[in-house]
């Protein structure tokens, strides 16, 4: 057990280490340069050089690399090019947009979908298999964005319930903050509860064909007791892999929505250094993103551990 | 729209059970607009930076130019150069010497006076060795500055410069205290009606009134105010009809302003810009390097279907790169108009009666994607093809095109305001070079006679117009969306800025 765990923290942090590598990289291998931005189209050569020097632009890239690297290893990101800060602390302020964002949107999505695809296996092929397998489909289709775009207009536009997008901040006050991210984490949850409902029921329905449910049936458990206590449990372990994709998808992907109610989350700032080759924060930005797959895969890979006891001898 | 959300009121319930009724109560107060004296103003793309004096970005100037900064002289709405932190000036006959009488009881926001001293600092940091100022170019005619007293700055010039003044309103040329200099960029000092008072990055940037503004002739009226960044059109026009924002100076989209037709609490006011669309073209590759194909190309163009394509016919087509807000101005689309059949004649003369093909080196704004489709078709009309690149904008078209001047065509909204002087300078990415046009605008700054100027630009655009270094489109309009009771904002913008001196509202 405590051998497993030791060698999947060091394959963790190797893998970070290349992940590093590869991100300043292509980072620095993008074509344009952060100075040339910020200075426009009536810069002279000679303010171009000045700028350039005070970024530290001109240093070799290796130098570049290990003094970005030593600074990770001590918490010390850098600071932004455009906005003059340190990254650290505008990563911290985008997670506080985008973190709770995405855990609103994964609460949502678990209990539209486990019900959902539960209950759909049970009654596979039934009428209400079919309306869950519409809701799917119709979910996975329509874009997260639209979703949002149609929320704006009924909720915002035409009865002013809600805001129409923007965060007030935290401070504004824990319901004017949520209120804020209710649409957009509706918009994120629905596509993603319909690719769970869909795992979530073939799941469940292999592991009712087992020969195991057929004997908790036999020693006389209800249908229900069979599902919930037997057939549902051996059927996490596909649903709990998903839900770890669709969380990182969550952090790292949710930028169209971001942009459709106008939230600073991270995804936006991800963007907004990529076009303006702000290349601290990018670096930054994407290492952390990268970090975090590693460290949900590593997680997800615990969390087997946790619900299914025969993983926990060693391999 | 109307049928699908008309059931508003039915299924309130049901609404609300959907919404886990979390929060929507609580909204409200977020939603709705504050007290009268303040004002939310909404901008497209948040500045990087709030410094004008060391970025180039026109966001940088359109938050903190005559709100939080200002210089020693300011531009009016109508384009005009006015006093500003220096009361009155003296220009020698041989226009070499400019003697600036400086505006006493003027103080910082951090409380320091500014004086002659002040405006030295702001110069040479603008004009020195490790300078990054954005048009260090404008600061660098300046020989010697003395400062003979507190109140008197006194510039020594190494040539008549005559646009001096007139750059010195420019955000790039605001000045600033020697200790807040370095930290501007992100916690802004000026001597400006507006305190800087927070940046939350990614969403708004809020300043204050200055209780202790010098100008006792402007009474402020708006207590607070934020502008706020949202970059999808479809946002912005959800912001503006949900009262989130009061104001869209500049609207991102012209498509969607028909929409607020009928608005009984909205505004469309359509003003004028400095934003050239211009195509350039690359002057010392073929065959652009001869005229002849690039007059013919520009009579190839309908400049009307392109305003109308591009940018849903919101805009002013233009014969120079020259704006009808400028001084000395000529309508100068008459030169080449539209004219295929003399467009084919004249490509024939030059060699090309079977046209030829080259690349378009377009950025991914809508406006160049929507113009570049439009100039294909016109081309193909004269037997040209185009391919079109996109390139993308700033990073990779400043690297490639602006830098590197590797493209054929390229197209691209020049922002500033009186920037003729682009086609002179060397190097410059049209490659376009010559000496008459460049000995016209040398007479300019060696003029100090306004009207002489005006002449004088008159001849520089006519010259443009005839040689077509670059092939002159339109110029964009100022889509201003805002609240019919808000008053004071700028209807044109002859230079990139929101000036909320005069802003106020109505009851």
């Amino acid at each position: 057990m405590i051998s497993i765990f030791l060698r999947r923290i060091v394959s963790l942090i190797v893998t970070l280490l290349v992940v590093s590598l590869l991100i300043f990289t292509v980072m620095n291998l993008l074509p344009g340069n952060p100075a040339a931005i910020m200075l426009g189209t009536s810069a002279t050569p000679e303010t171009l050089a000045a700028l350039r020097t005070q970024m530290g632009l001109d240093e070799p890239l290796v130098v570049r690399y290990l003094a970005w690297l030593a600074g990770v290893l001590q918490g010390d990101l850098g600071q932004s090019y455009t906005y003059g800060v340190p990254v650290a602390g505008l990563i911290v302020e985008r997670l506080a947009v985008t973190l709770p964002l995405a855990l609103m949107a994964i609460v949502m999505s678990v209990a539209i979908a486990v019900p959902l695809g539960v209950a759909a296996a049970r009654r596979h092929n039934g009428l209400f298999d079919y309306l869950a397998g519409a809701f799917s489909y119709v979910s996975i289709a329509v874009p997260a964005f639209w979703v949002g775009l149609l929320l704006i207009i009924a909720f915002s536009t035409k009865l002013g319930w809600m805001p129409a997008g923007g965060f007030p901040g935290w401070n504004a006050g824990l319901w004017a903050g949520l209120a804020a991210l209710l649409m957009p984490a509706i918009a994120l949850a629905l596509p993603q509860a319909g690719v769970l409902t869909r795992v979530a029921r073939s799941a469940v329905l292999d592991v009712m064909g087992e020969d195991f449910v057929r004997t908790a049936r036999a020693k006389g458990l209800s249908d229900g007791a069979a599902v919930w206590r037997h057939a549902l449990p051996n059927a996490l372990i596909p649903v709990v892999t998903m839900i770890g994709l669709q969380f990182t998808f969550l952090i790292a992907g949710a930028v169209l929505v971001e942009n459709v109610f106008n939230l600073p989350g991270l995804g936006r700032l991800a963007l907004q250094a990529l076009s303006q080759r702000d290349i601290i924060v990018m670096q930054d930005v994407v290492l952390f993103f990268s970090a975090l797959v590693i460290v949900m895969n590593f997680l997800v890979d615990l969390a087997y551990l946790v619900i299914d006891p025969r993983l926990r001898v060693a391999t | 729209m109307q049928t699908i959300f008309s059931w508003s009121q039915v299924s309130r319930r049901g609404v609300m059970a959907l919404a886990l009724g979390a929060g929507v109560a609580f909204a409200a107060p977020y939603a709705q607009a504050a007290p009268k004296t303040a004002a939310t103003i909404g901008m497209t793309v948040e500045p990087g930076g709030l410094d004008p004096t060391i970025g180039a970005q026109v966001m940088i100037g359109q938050v903190t130019w005559q709100n939080v900064f200002e210089g020693l002289t300011t531009i009016d709405k109508a384009g005009k150069v006015q006093p500003q932190l220096a009361e009155s000036w003296d220009v020698s006959p041989d226009g070499k010497t400019y003697t600036f009488k400086l505006r006493q009881g003027v103080k910082f926001h951090n409380g320091v006076a500014f004086d002659s001293s002040v405006a030295k600092f702001t110069l040479d940091r603008a004009r020195g060795a490790d300078s990054v100022n954005p048009q260090k170019r404008y600061f660098t005619s300046i020989d010697t500055i003395e400062t003979p007293d507190a109140a008197t700055l006194v510039l020594k010039l190494k040539q008549p410069t005559g646009s001096l003044l007139y750059w010195f309103g420019w955000p790039a040329a605001v000045m600033v205290e020697p200790s807040t200099a370095a930290d501007n960029k992100t916690n802004p000092v000026g001597t400006g009606p507006f305190v800087f008072s927070n940046w939350a990055k990614g969403t708004k940037v809020d300043l204050k009134k200055n209780a202790d503004y010098w100008n006792k002739d402007i009474s402020v009226k708006l207590e607070t105010a934020s502008f706020r960044f949202i970059n999808d059109p479809q946002a912005q026009s959800a912001a503006l009809t949900a009262g989130d924002v009061d104001a869209f100076p500049e609207f991102g989209a012209p498509e969607l302003v028909a929409s607020f037709e009928g608005n009984d609490k909205l505004a469309t006011v359509i003003g004028n810009t400095e934003l050239k669309v211009v195509a350039g073209m690359n002057n010392s590759r073929k065959p652009f390097s001869d005229k002849k194909v690039r007059q013919a190309l520009m009579m190839a163009v309908d400049r009307a279907m392109v305003v109308e394509g591009a940018w849903s016919g919101l805009g002013t087509p233009i014969g120079s790169h020259y704006t009808p807000n400028d001084r000395g101005y000529k309508d100068l689309t008459g030169v080449y108009p539209y004219d295929v059949e003399k467009a084919k004649a004249l490509l024939a003369e030059a060699g090309y009666p079977n046209g030829f093909s080259f690349t378009m080196k377009a950025p991914q704004m809508a406006y160049a994607q929507r113009s570049s489709q439009i100039l294909q078709a016109l081309f193909a009309e004269i037997g040209v093809t185009m391919n079109i690149e996109t390139t993308e904008f700033p990073a990779k078209w400043v690297a490639d095109v602006l830098k590197a001047a590797d493209y054929d065509m390229t197209i691209v909204a020049h922002a500033e305001p009186m920037d003729i002087d682009i086609y002179a300078r060397d190097p410059y990415y049209f490659n376009y070079k010559n000496p008459e046009f460049n000995a016209v605008l040398a007479k300019v700054e060696a003029s100090t006679d306004a009207s002489e100027q005006d002449k004088l630009y008159g001849e520089a655009q006519t010259i443009l117009a005839n040689d077509v270094p670059a092939l002159f489109l339109f110029v964009m309009p100022k889509l201003g969306i805002w609240d019919k009771k808000l008053k004071g904002l700028w209807e044109n913008e002859p230079i990139p800025s929101n000036v909320l001196t005069e802003v106020h509202w109505e009851e």
